[in-house]
């Protein structure tokens, strides 16, 4: 009898907590104290305006500062699952937090949809069915910006990232698509400041144009030497040197630059101007790419969350690969392997007024899918 | 054609190295006088940059923007110093970089709540933007000129200091014997706020200087510390002259090296991996000359035989 008493109180235990979290518990680690803030602070601010224009009951989001580093994220993750049982999570901005962190969420049973971060070992080799990646693979915006130079006419690029691996995806994404010849191809020092030596090599090249990923107070520092050494060559670079949060930082000096994008505050649909209003309202300020990130990817949760609850992962995995929101950038599916086949635009800086942004002036590459798909066997 | 381009990338490691020159200055005075390791300073290269940025903002100013980036390093060394730094003289150097490390956290996260966490805006006066033609056909940004004949201005006001004024003399004293100057009457824990502001009025400077050219941001000090402790230890510590020779050779080897090793390893690899083996070789190029110069001189270029 007393056995028997046993017997169903342990089993009432777990139905118990199953039923205390039977709400859906989101768990965000994404970077907000240093000097890498203003993208984690953008995609956080993005992703909590959906969450709070959706305003349904049973969503709760928990929000922590990796502080950009590896090791602080991977422990944020652990506890986050083990003590706070998540059932998905997202926010990280870095490729190599994304490596240390995102192996062990999925093979924990955890979904983890990325806002930022594409490193290509994910999208290849190592894809996972309970990874998706709701921005791009690394490569996208450098292969578009490649496209978009052999369109301008480009025949003589000079091309130069930092010395890391995401900084040799992008040279490598730029190569795979541009079709001229390369007069240099530099690899700068992670977190390098001083570009007057670059710069004296890009005069002396001979060079029609450069290409650079630098991001960044990287990218600020490279653009405004740039301006003041003379130098005249176009400049072509992804967006992450000419968006929102760092433009007004660069002044004059980005005017007239071509960038790549998936997203803009221009793309002409209803969501699109629905949100940048919203951000605009709520936040006083222009949203950002990764804020439009941030924003797409709760608004893929919430769909998801419409039709299956996480805890039955095969329906949750199925509702999210169908894609079925509003997404701020139009035209955006997920291709086998869970990354974006979406377009990416060619945008060129501008001055609306005072600030400093960005309008479309062309689409680079449409329903691009990435180069790692083919070996991602899921 | 290629002699130009040396020409220039000559004129740019000088360039770089006043102004690893103007942070290193302070550096090496606070640690030669009082004895103490403060990771702290690139934060006050962080502020200097942050009140430019702030100022010019507000009046439009370049000029009054370094004389607010001056005046604002300078009060939050003093502070520092009175508040925090003067309780670690005595401690080890263990407690000290606990302790200024902590500051940094301050600092920065402080910065961050005022001025949010977005780069700032803060640009070169119209008056010294654009290139120069100098003698030889070399085109060149009259900015980076201006920042080496100011630093220049500097360094020379700092050996006038030093050797010639009664506060110099203090310090020099201060720097040998501690002990001696206070027993001659010399009130050392106004000296000590005083050394500690100047420092941080350098650093400051640079911080100005330099953010107009690149970005102001958070954290933007750290990078910057450590080249400085670098320029420092090749120095000798504690030596103004050391703190010249050695940021001058860190520039110098730093943009040189990281122009030409890439080509030079051109000649027997193919271009795609000499770019990237060159590169990782040049970046540990000023580590490799300072464990060059503490194996023929262990205590730096100029360090007393401590």
């Amino acid at each position: 009898m007393k056995t028997i008493r046993m017997l169903a109180m342990a089993a009432a235990v777990p139905a118990l907590a199953a039923a205390a979290q039977a709400d859906t518990k989101i768990g965000m680690i994404t970077t907000l104290s240093g000097g890498g803030a203003g993208l984690g602070v953008d995609v956080r601010d993005g992703f909590m305006l959906a969450i709070e224009q959706d305003g349904r009951d049973g969503v709760e989001v928990v929000i922590e500062d990796d502080q950009r580093k590896p090791d602080a994220a991977v422990q944020i993750a652990d506890r986050m699952i083990q003590s706070e049982k998540v059932d998905i999570l997202t926010g990280i901005i870095w490729s190599n937090l994304a490596m240390a962190v995102v192996p062990a969420v999925t093979a924990q049973g955890v979904f983890y949809l990325s806002p930022n971060a594409g490193p290509s070992a994910l999208a290849g080799k190592r894809c996972h069915p309970n990874y998706f990646n709701v921005a791009w693979q690394n490569d996208n915006l450098h292969e578009a910006a490649g496209a978009y130079a052999n369109d301008a006419g480009l025949k003589n690029s000079f091309i130069l990232a930092p010395n890391y691996p995401a900084g040799k995806d992008a040279l490598t994404g730029y190569k795979r698509m541009y079709e001229g010849e390369l007069s240099g191809e530099i690899y700068t020092k992670l977190g390098q400041t001083d570009y007057a030596a670059e710069i004296a090599q890009i005069r002396a090249s001979g060079a029609d144009s450069v290409y650079f990923f630098l991001p960044g107070g990287m990218g600020i520092s490279f653009l405004k030497q740039y301006a003041g050494s003379g130098v005249d060559l176009p400049v072509v670079g992804p967006a992450f040197s000419f968006d929102q949060g760092i433009l007004q930082a660069v002044g004059d000096a980005a005017l007239g630059v071509k960038n790549t994008s998936q997203w803009n505050k221009d793309i002409d649909n209803p969501a699109n101007a629905a949100f940048v209003a919203a951000f605009q309202e709520k936040y006083g300020r222009l949203p950002s790419l990764y804020a439009s990130q941030g924003f797409d990817t709760a608004n893929l949760i919430l769909s998801a969350l419409d039709k299956a609850e996480p805890a039955d992962q095969d329906a949750f995995r199925a509702a999210l690969k169908a894609a079925e929101f509003d997404s701020v950038r139009g035209d955006f599916r997920f291709g086998d392997n869970h990354h974006p086949v979406q377009d990416i635009y060619v945008r060129e800086v501008i001055k609306e007024g005072d600030v400093f942004t960005n309008k479309i002036i062309a689409t680079g590459l449409t329903d691009h899918a990435d180069a790692y798909a083919g070996e991602c066997k899921m | 054609m290629t002699y130009i381009l040396v020409l220039e990338q000559i004129l740019n490691g000088l360039q770089f190295g006043i102004m690893l020159f103007l942070m290193a200055a302070g550096l090496t005075l606070v640690f030669g006088v009082m004895g103490l390791i403060n990771l702290a300073h690139g934060s006050l290269y962080m502020v200097g940059a942050f009140a430019a940025a702030a100022v010019a903002g507000w009046t439009g100013s370049f000029l009054l923007a370094l004389i607010a980036s001056l005046a604002a390093a300078a009060a939050a060394g003093a502070l520092m110093e009175l508040v925090v730094i003067r309780r670690l003289y005595r401690r080890d150097h263990l407690d000290q970089v606990l302790a200024t490390f902590a500051l940094i956290l301050i600092f920065s996260e402080g910065t961050r709540w005022l001025f949010g966490s977005f780069p700032l805006f803060l640009d070169v006066p119209s008056y010294l933007s654009g290139p120069v033609t100098l003698p030889g056909g070399i085109e060149y940004p009259l900015y980076r000129l201006a920042i080496i004949l100011t630093g220049l201005a500097i360094a020379a006001g700092l050996f006038l200091l030093i050797a010639r004024t009664r506060i110099g003399i203090q310090i020099r004293a201060g720097e040998a014997d501690r002990e001696m100057i206070a027993a001659l009457g010399v009130d050392i824990s106004k000296l000590y706020t005083l050394v500690f502001a100047l420092g941080a009025a350098l650093a400051g400077l640079a911080g100005a200087l330099v953010g107009a050219i690149q970005s102001v941001q958070v954290g933007m000090g750290e990078p910057v510390l450590i080249l400085a402790f670098v320029v420092i230890v090749i120095g000798g510590i504690g030596s103004i002259k050391g703190a010249l020779a050695g940021a001058l050779l860190v520039g110098m080897t730093d943009t040189l090296g990281g122009v030409f090793l890439p080509r030079l390893f051109t000649l027997f690899m193919e271009p795609a991996s000499a770019a990237s083996a060159g590169a990782s070789l040049a970046s540990m190029l000023i580590y490799i000359l300072m464990a060059g110069v503490l194996l023929v001189r262990p205590s730096g270029l100029y360090g007393g035989s401590a």
